[in-house]
């Protein structure tokens, strides 16, 4: 391995980890004057097409608190047949299905390659998967409309054998009933009055023939339906019937008077789906699929009266405290979270609305749930309707790209704990001899669950080094970690996928040097600004960039060359060079920056930051920009106010928008028309290049991004101009000459200034 | 002899009266008069006098005030009676007679002959009453004993028993005969007079107490006799009369009783419980002679009498009298059969023997005829104020003129104390039944609908009456003066008329509120909820589909019928299609709610299971028109069945689906009615949840009562936010057992809504009756969201109210619901004096959202008459009232007191009215005699009815649910279903000819009526049994059940078989018009003689001594006279 880059590329592609370092410090005081934790960014299920499951079941260590799994790692005694877990130390005995092993007939996890394997379950019931369809019905016409089209469509997108439930909710919440011939049959609840998981089964007679269907299990299934068949239906068996049901779906017909939101009980349909789920199948792969077009506004996990003279609350009224219904219903939701996490179920969010419809209260149930959470303006757009049939995409192996009901564990050698772990998962408190007392994200266990999750869902788990300064790690000794993931595959099968990774210990004060050229600053900005998310989260905006900013410092401090008050004598290594760049754009990022974005923006953005693996999550600290040009082929350029020229087509990626910015000059070219000239094809294919390339991204990306097509002087142009670095404001615009760029107005810090003031901060003493 | 007399005073009477129309009364003068010379008062109140002293004062009031009718009736029968008693009245009465014949005749009348001649009827008189009698007889024939008695006395009683069989009604006829023979003569006469010799006839025949009746209508004639009939000198007027009716049975008989006795006795052989009877009417003799009895030691000298008169009169009257004497030891007898009574261990003396002649004691058989004979003719005319209508088992027609219809309201008396001293001494209930969308005859037009535009009605500014025809124009018509609070207010000027020469507004005739008692005022939108006017009412139909209402066949049964029935709702004379909308739910633990919207292809079923907070899934689609979504309603109710065919579920809840109706209303914005039809006790765990309490062990203990409460608050708040929507709930119950009807019935009590209960419920036996009940309950005419209030003029006050309603404070009457079988009794006292002048006026007015949605005024006005002299109160009452009200009085207070004491509690209120009537109006007499007003005399029996009752004293058949049942049901009765409830109807069927088109004259329900040679039908309004004796002839069984022998009949059997044959054709035909006079259909039951059902049937022969111990009349009335003596003493 050529270097470090190589390293941690190959690494990452192998087994999905990144490390913040790759060469850990070896005694926990060492660790933490790394200012950058040690953690990585685990993307559990990353797709392998290279790397088939095996057939049969892992191998465990025996010591009951350890149960580790054989490894590459793990030293193996041919002939004795035994091998020392490499965690725990303990010898164990081969299973009686190993006698043939030996070095030259290794099973597939001894190998040094398979250092992430997969091994497929065969015991357990192999249910089908589940999807429950949960429609608000207080739409306008053309959006139910076109939200009913993609519900029909997506029905053929499933596997045929998923079972499918269909909940509609306005005023009221009608949980259908599709097994029924001649009349359609459906169980109402009132939207005003929470249930609970009992009562609500209750209510829909899934209690009483609860041992007809412990009955049933062991039988075909056809012959002796699920208890909850009433309620979910194969697909194949009922497509039909769904289809005309969806079809004949009307608006809510509660009147709506003047002045009113409409009465909408998202609160109580979430419970009641997650009820009949838990009633009925827990621990079973089930995706609750909530279509919101509004605000809730009554009931439990209301956010906003029904008074649309009261606007929802905003972030000044939070901030005031002045946003009376939030608490509530977060507490709301956040039950509702828990209890589904506990089934193994997730809960997915599609919010088409121009205002905001309650994500804010609403977040943890995609969350903690590993749901999807989806915010559109309309169902009438090709954002959702393409996003949500993107939630249907399957891998290369024709299987979907969802996985449900995961756990993952971590194990780790003596000298590491865990800290935590930040990402769509829920902590299942589980104390090990591995778990940190201290906290990181969400701690105190080195298991989490993870109900929903997809090849890209990715992880931040933080570890804590404990090993004491005194009792120094041998040199050349290696610490290791395990990543066990059990999950439910798409095919239904139980897998688990075991990842086993070691990497070397280095004494920070002798080898400082290869700990610092081990940084990895891409996965550090990720990690460290996951942890700053997860801060914002439950604390003020300014404390938390105040955090940031500390760290950054100290890092720079620690990791700088300078002379002691020197700023201009500041430097970094290659290997951190990009890191305050990260920082200054994190600090701008909405994900921390809640102006000019509403409470639910700011939590979508959230939710995807933390859960899309690096590259993705970097995109999203620090936006991508292009630009086309007759000069020559599409660069990247500077996310700077000096790219932004007259001559340029640009093409911005912050994830969440696609923006594709004519220069004035090519807009005004492009007003004239010479695109349509055949003298000036060349224009043409200008124009063309980036609307392309914006495909190719629209194609992959989930979910799909905003697609603004705008020029110089656009309105929609502000979303380029909020993310450029402000190196010419109105401020400064004289000083720096003409002609080299747009002016930002705005009073935000440049780059050049940020960094400055980073140099002076960290050269001085003072600190 | 006092026949022919009284022949000649008919005709003058006849000729007066017409004058007088309304009051009859004049009529009496005029016998009197007629009897003398022709001039009426002047005449008869000379005589009056002269007859007795003691009196006079009372009768001379009356006769003032024109109201003699009383007697009139009864005269000739008096007279027959007068003569046989001679001795006793000659003192008194002699004198009249001797002036004329007719005086004469009251005089007798004093005491005995008047009100006797009503009990007598079979006997003694029934000789005078011939041709009458002959008609009377069919009906007493039943008896036998009757017929027969009258002719020979005591021999032909004899006769009628042993020949019972068909021949019996030859019997009596021939009987009739013979006493035609001798009374014929006064019979013409009265015919003459009156100008419908029928209906005099009757009169006559019936004696005693047609006469009473019959007076009033036809005034003439009877007035004389009866009043006479009592004292000499009261005869000529009225108070004559009443005396007339009261017997003064057992003081005397003791000791005569063995003499009459022996008479009797042979006839009594023939019918086993006559035996009794016939002592009883031995002793009656002595009463008759009763004035003189009454007077003096009574017993002494009427024996002699009455032996000599026994024969004729005796039975007649004194049967009603004697029983008086007998008391004594007949009480002892009696009593013990009755525990009930058990405070009157008093004198058990001996002899069973001595008993009242049943046939002596006033009869409502007779009383019924009477009326219906005297004043079934001519249509009542309300305009005079104080007019006591005709009874309501007599079919006539009402012109309105000024005061409302009695289908509207009927009082328990028609002349009010006028002072609360008054009323308190005299215990009479002042009490009006209140029926304010009854249901009209076709020939009598529905009231007048008045527009006021956007004035809306007139009304008095200070107590908000309503215009009405006693409001009082003064200063030339700019003002009028309130009728009932006095206020003076101005008339609007769109509103002026000048007034005529009387103080009348000239328009007076063309605006219905200035000259009718009823009408109605269209409503503005100030009467209307919440300042909007009612969209149009909707049904909701509510089916329990447990697995009992699936199994039972009711489900599919009513489903298909809903298809049909659907097109007859209710709607507004003239308009196509009815207004209402219509909605389903059907439930069991869960309730499911239907979308029918036109729009869809098929039905949409919305399950609520959140039962203990119900509230309504949809609002759109629920409530439809039936002729835009019959497709869906069809295919709807086609797949109810279906769907549920299979179900297992046995739970029901009750009180969420009536309140997922009232929410629906709610949510709908209308007034509407519920239809639920229910099965099982709600069990499931819901609110209104209940359990089973049925304690058997609990009756006759205080807690008693807690079985007539309901188990919980819970339905009393779901009414109250019921009745607050104006949610209407019907409710029809299929239990197979215990389902607490006590609470279940709370809603629709206090809705206003009916409660129908078929037990066992079994589609090929209850299809018939509860498809019968389902179409005319939801076919009826109703009323929605009703607001009742009954405003009395200054003096006296509506302080009670009684009926399916609920109150929310003490003046208004909220029906969520109303229709034309509902009605409120509101009991009045007084407040302050009223005046004799201007009497009492009675305004009910009732704002109601008709089923086409319209807000509307209903104003019913009623004058009365108010009286200083206790004996014209007890001249005007009307007992079948008077029993409506003391039925629901008594049925109320079930629920808080022991049964006992609501018992003791009727029983001692009847002994003061009567006690009181004997101390202050009838004449003074010996102790042990028995006088009861002419007006009461049938309240004994009725009230010993109502103590009999299932609610008061239950048998060991009767459930709880049952009495339950029954007691909300009486609740809301009218006067006429009461009448007929507490005392059904026995008609023979064999008797009279086939060809004969009206119905056979019913006989007392006793059964010594019955003979085993006939067959009976018996109807109370719920109840209908035939009832075939034992010896039945071949041919009429074969053509009635088409087999061929009495054996083969299947008992308990329910329908008749089709058959071509006049016999059968009659018998059906007779049933179908019973049926269709009741409210509710009546399951024919079939009882053959000696079989086991026959138990059932017997409970309704409510003048025997029944099963669960209550006294049979003859009892009863010996204990009621003995409270009475008690209380006098």
């Amino acid at each position: 391995m050529a270097t470090y880059l190589e390293f941690i590329q190959q690494n990452e592609e192998r087994d999905g980890v990144r490390f913040s370092w790759n060469v850990w410090p070896s005694s926990r005081l060492e660790a933490t004057r790394m200012v950058v934790p040690l953690a990585c960014l685990l993307t559990p299920l990353k797709e392998r097409p290279d790397l088939p499951p095996v057939q049969y079941e892992p191998v465990l260590c025996s010591r009951p608190t350890c149960k580790a799994i054989l490894n590459p790692l793990c030293q193996v005694d041919y002939r004795a047949k035994l091998w020392a877990c490499n965690f725990c130390f303990q010898r164990n005995q081969f299973p009686p299905a190993y006698t043939g092993i030996s070095e030259v007939n290794q099973p597939a996890e001894l190998m040094p390659q398979f250092s992430t394997i997969e091994y497929v379950l065969q015991r357990g019931a192999q249910s089908p998967l589940i999807f429950l369809y949960v429609v608000d019905t207080c739409l306008e016409e053309d959006d139910l409309q076109a939200l009913k089209e993609s519900l029909q469509m997506s029905l053929s997108l499933l596997p045929p054998d998923a079972l499918v439930g269909l909940i509609t909710f306005g005023r009221m919440v009608q949980v259908h009933e599709l097994s029924c011939e001649g009349i359609s049959k459906s169980y109402v609840f009132r939207g005003t009055k929470d249930l609970t998981a009992k009562q609500i089964q209750d209510m829909l007679g899934l209690t009483k023939p609860a041992v007809p269907m412990q009955q049933a299990r062991p039988g075909p299934p056809q012959e002796h339906p699920f208890v909850s068949s009433r309620f979910l239906q194969p697909v194949h068996k009922i497509d039909m019937n769904l289809t005309d049901l969806l079809g004949e779906l009307q608006r809510d017909p509660w009147p709506v008077t003047q002045g009113k939101r409409p009465l909408r009980s998202t609160g109580v349909a979430l419970s009641i789906a997650v009820g009949l789920l838990e009633g009925t199948f827990p621990n079973t792969g089930a995706r609750i699929m909530l279509f919101t077009g509004g605000p809730p506004t009554q009931g439990p996990g209301m956010v906003v009266g029904d008074e649309l003279k009261v606007p929802i609350r905003s972030w000044h009224d939070i901030e005031k405290d002045n946003a009376r219904f939030m608490k509530k219903a977060t507490k709301h939701y956040e039950m509702l979270a828990n209890r589904t996490a506990t089934n193994g179920h997730c809960i997915d969010i599609y919010a088409c609305a121009l205002d905001q419809t309650g994500l804010l209260e609403m977040k943890c149930c995609a969350n903690l749930t590993g749901g999807h959470m989806v915010m559109g303006d309309s169902f009438n757009t090709s954002l959702f309707k393409q996003t949500f049939q993107r939630i249907f995409s399957k891998d290369f192996n024709g299987d979907f790209r969802m996985a449900f009901g995961a756990t993952l564990e971590v194990k780790t050698s003596r000298e590491l704990k865990v800290a935590g772990a930040i990402g769509p998962c829920v902590s299942l408190n589980v104390k090990g001899p591995c778990v940190s007392e201290n906290e990181l994200g969400v701690g105190g266990t080195n298991q989490w669950k993870i109900c929903g999750l997809d090849p890209t869902s990715t992880l931040g788990i933080y570890f804590e080094v404990v090993n004491q300064h005194n009792a120094p790690v041998p040199q050349g000794g290696r610490g290791a970690i395990q990543f066990v993931t059990q999950y439910q595959h798409s095919s239904t099968q139980r897998r688990i996928r075991v990842t086993t990774i070691a990497r070397n210990w280095a004494d920070a004060q002798s080898q400082l040097r290869h700990i610092e050229a081990a940084f990895d600053q891409e996965a550090a900005a990720v990690l460290m600004a996951r942890l700053g998310v997860f801060r914002a989260e439950s604390e003020e905006g300014p404390d938390v960039l105040r955090w940031l900013d500390r760290q950054l410092i100290r890092l720079c401090q620690k990791f700088g060359q300078y002379n002691k008050e020197d700023p201009t004598s500041f430097r970094l290594s290659d290997s951190f060079s990009l890191y305050p760049q990260f920082m200054f754009h994190l600090r701008r990022s909405p994900f921390l920056q809640v102006f000019n974005n509403s409470p639910d923006e700011s939590s979508y953005y959230r939710h995807h930051f933390a859960r899309q693996d690096l590259t993705q999550s970097l995109i999203m600290i620090q936006p991508i920009l292009y630009s086309y040009s007759f000069h020559g082929p599409p660069e990247p350029v500077l996310l700077d106010s000096s790219s932004i020229l007259a001559d340029r087509i640009l093409l911005m990626d912050t994830f969440f928008q696609i923006v594709i910015y004519l220069g004035e000059t090519i807009a005004q070219w492009r007003k004239a028309g010479y695109q349509d000239m055949p003298e000036y094809e060349n224009f043409k294919h200008l124009l063309q290049a980036p609307l392309d390339d914006a495909q190719e991204i629209l194609q992959a990306r989930f979910p799909m991004p905003r697609y603004i097509n705008t020029e110089h002087g656009g309105s929609q142009a502000r979303f380029l101009l909020s993310k450029v670095n402000p190196s010419q404001t109105h401020n400064n615009l004289y000083a720096w000459g003409q002609e080299t760029g747009a002016p930002i107005l705005t009073d935000d810090v440049s780059l050049q200034v940020f960094m400055d003031h980073l140099k002076k901060l960290a050269v001085s003493s003072a600190c | 002899m006092n026949v022919n007399q009284s022949a000649p005073p008919v005709p003058p009477f006849g000729q007066p009266q017409p004058v007088y129309q309304g009051y009859h009364q004049s009529s009496y003068g005029g016998q009197p008069g007629s009897t003398a010379p022709t001039t009426p008062y002047g005449a008869y109140n000379g005589p009056v006098p002269g007859y007795q002293q003691t009196s006079p004062p009372d009768y001379f009031k009356i006769k003032s005030l024109g109201i003699p009718g009383w007697f009139s009736g009864s005269v000739p029968k008096v007279i027959s009676q007068s003569f046989s008693f001679c001795p006793l009245p000659s003192g008194v009465s002699r004198a009249p007679p001797s002036s004329e014949a007719p005086p004469a005749s009251t005089a007798q009348a004093p005491c005995g002959q008047a009100s006797y001649g009503q009990f007598g009827q079979g006997d003694v008189q029934n000789g005078p009453s011939s041709t009458v009698q002959m008609q009377r007889f069919p009906g007493s024939q039943p008896f036998g004993s009757v017929p027969l008695a009258p002719v020979v006395s005591q021999p032909t009683v004899l006769q009628p028993y042993g020949p019972p069989p068909t021949s019996a009604q030859v019997t009596a006829q021939l009987a009739g005969m013979q006493i035609s023979g001798a009374v014929a003569p006064a019979l013409p006469p009265v015919g003459l007079g009156y100008g419908s010799p029928a209906s005099l006839a009757s009169a006559s025949g019936s004696f005693p107490n047609p006469g009473l009746y019959g007076s009033y209508p036809q005034g003439q004639a009877p007035p004389l006799s009866q009043a006479q009939g009592h004292l000499g000198a009261q005869p000529p007027q009225r108070s004559a009369p009443p005396q007339a009716s009261t017997f003064t049975s057992p003081a005397s008989g003791g000791p005569r009783m063995p003499s009459m006795t022996g008479p009797f006795l042979p006839g009594q052989g023939f019918g086993g419980p006559s035996l009794s009877q016939p002592n009883h009417v031995s002793s009656p003799p002595p009463q008759a002679l009763p004035p003189g009895t009454q007077m003096t030691g009574p017993p002494g000298p009427p024996p002699p009498m009455h032996s000599s008169q026994q024969p004729g009169y005796q039975l007649q009257q004194n049967g009603s009298f004697g029983p008086a004497r007998g008391p004594q030891p007949n009480y002892g007898s009696p009593y013990p059969g009755a525990p009930t009574f058990g405070s009157q261990p008093g004198p058990p003396q001996p002899l069973p023997p001595k008993r009242l002649d049943p046939d002596a004691i006033p009869s409502p058989i007779q009383v019924i005829e009477d009326d219906r004979n005297n004043r079934g003719s001519e249509p009542f005319v309300t305009g005079v104020r104080g007019q006591v209508p005709p009874l309501v088992t007599t079919n006539f027609l009402v012109k309105d003129q000024g005061n409302a219809s009695p289908r509207y309201i009927r009082c328990t008396s028609y002349n009010i104390p006028c002072t609360s001293d008054m009323a308190k001494q005299a215990q009479v209930p002042l009490a009006a039944v209140i029926k304010p969308l009854a249901r009209l005859p076709p020939e009598e037009a529905s009231p007048y609908v008045v527009d006021h535009g956007e004035s809306g009605p007139l009304r008095c500014n200070r107590c908000k009456a309503y215009m009405c025809p006693f409001m009082q124009f003064i200063e030339g018509g700019r003002r009028f003066q309130c009728c009932f609070c006095s206020c003076i207010n101005d008339v609007p000027p769109q509103y002026f008329q000048h007034l005529d020469h009387t103080g009348k507004r000239v328009d007076a005739y063309d605006r219905p509120e200035l000259s009718l008692g009823s009408y109605e005022f269209l409503a503005t939108v100030d009467y209307c909820k919440n300042n909007k006017f009612p969209s149009p009412p909707a049904f909701i139909f509510m089916i329990d589909v447990s697995y009992n209402a699936i199994r039972s066949g009711l489900v599919r049964l009513l489903c298909e019928e809903l298809k049909s029935l659907l097109d007859f709702l209710p709607r507004e004379g003239g308009t196509e299609e009815s207004a209402i909308r219509v909605g389903f739910v059907t439930y069991n633990k869960v309730l499911h709610f239907y979308n029918v919207k036109s729009s869809l292809a098929q039905p949409q079923m919305m399950v609520v299971s959140d039962v203990a907070d119900m509230f309504v899934p949809l609002l759109d689609g629920f409530l439809v028109n039936v002729s835009e979504s019959r497709a869906v309603i069809t295919s709807l109710l086609d797949q109810i069945p279906e769907m549920f065919a299979d179900t297992r579920e046995t739970e029901t809840v009750f009180a969420p689906v009536i309140q997922a109706g009232m929410e629906a209303l709610k949510a709908a914005e209308c007034a509407g009615k519920l239809f639920l039809f229910h099965t099982s006790l709600p069990i499931a765990e819901a609110p209104g949840k209940l359990k089973n309490r049925d304690d058997r062990k609990l009756i006759n203990t205080d807690k008693e009562k807690t079985l007539f409460q309901p188990q919980t608050g819970a339905y009393q708040t779901l009414a109250k936010e019921c009745v607050a929507q104006g949610c209407c709930v019907d409710l029809f119950l299929f239990p197979n057992q215990y389902v607490d009807v006590a609470t279940l019935s709370v809603v629709p009590q206090l809705t206003g809504g009916s409660v129908y209960k078929y037990a066992c419920f079994q589609v090929e036996n209850d299809q018939e009756r509860f498809l019968s009940d389902l179409r005319r309950d939801v076919q009826k005419v109703v009323g929605f969201d009703a607001v009742m209030r009954v405003r009395t003029s200054t003096g006296i006050r509506a302080v009670d109210f009684f009926g399916a309603f609920y109150m929310s404070n003490t003046t208004d009457v909220e029906l969520a619901g109303l229709d034309g079988d509902k009605t409120v009794t509101v009991e009045f006292k007084h407040d302050d004096r009223l005046n004799e002048e201007s009497g009492a006026l009675l305004q009910c007015a009732l704002l109601y959202t008709s089923c086409a949605g319209q807000r509307r005024l209903r104003i019913h006005n009623l004058a009365l008459n108010c009286c200083t002299q206790l004996a014209d109160l007890y001249r005007n009452c009307e007992t079948d009232t008077l029993i409506n009200y003391m039925a629901k009085f008594a049925y109320r207070g079930v629920l808080n007191s022991p049964v006992k004491t609501v018992r003791d509690t009727l029983i001692t209120q009847c002994a003061q009215i009567l006690a009181c009537y004997r101390k202050n109006c009838a004449s003074p007499s010996s102790a042990g005699q028995l006088i009861l007003p002419e007006c009461m005399k049938l309240l004994p029996v009725y009230l010993n009815c109502v103590l009999k009752s299932d609610v008061l004293q239950p048998g060991a058949e009767v459930t709880t649910d049952d009495r339950a049942y029954v007691r909300q049901l009486v609740t809301s009765m009218d006067v006429a279903e009461t009448n007929v409830f507490f005392y059904p109807r026995l008609l023979p069927l064999t008797k009279s000819p086939i060809e004969s088109a009206t119905e056979p004259p019913a006989v007392r329900a006793s059964e010594e009526r019955l003979s085993n040679g006939d067959i009976y039908l018996l109807e109370n309004g719920l109840n209908l049994f035939l009832w075939v004796g034992a010896s039945v002839q071949q041919g009429v069984v074969q053509s009635l059940f088409n087999v061929s022998s009495f054996s083969q009949i299947t008992s308990g059997l329910s329908v008749l078989p089709v058959l071509d044959n006049p016999l059968s054709k009659k018998v059906r035909g007779l049933i179908d018009s019973l049926r269709a006079q009741r409210s509710r259909y009546m399951k024919l039951i079939v009882v053959k003689q000696e079989d086991k059902l026959e138990m059932l049937f017997k409970h309704f022969l409510v003048e025997d001594k029944s099963l669960s111990g209550g006294a049979s009349y003859v009892d009863f009335l010996c204990h009621m006279h003995k409270e009475i003596r008690q209380l006098l003493s």
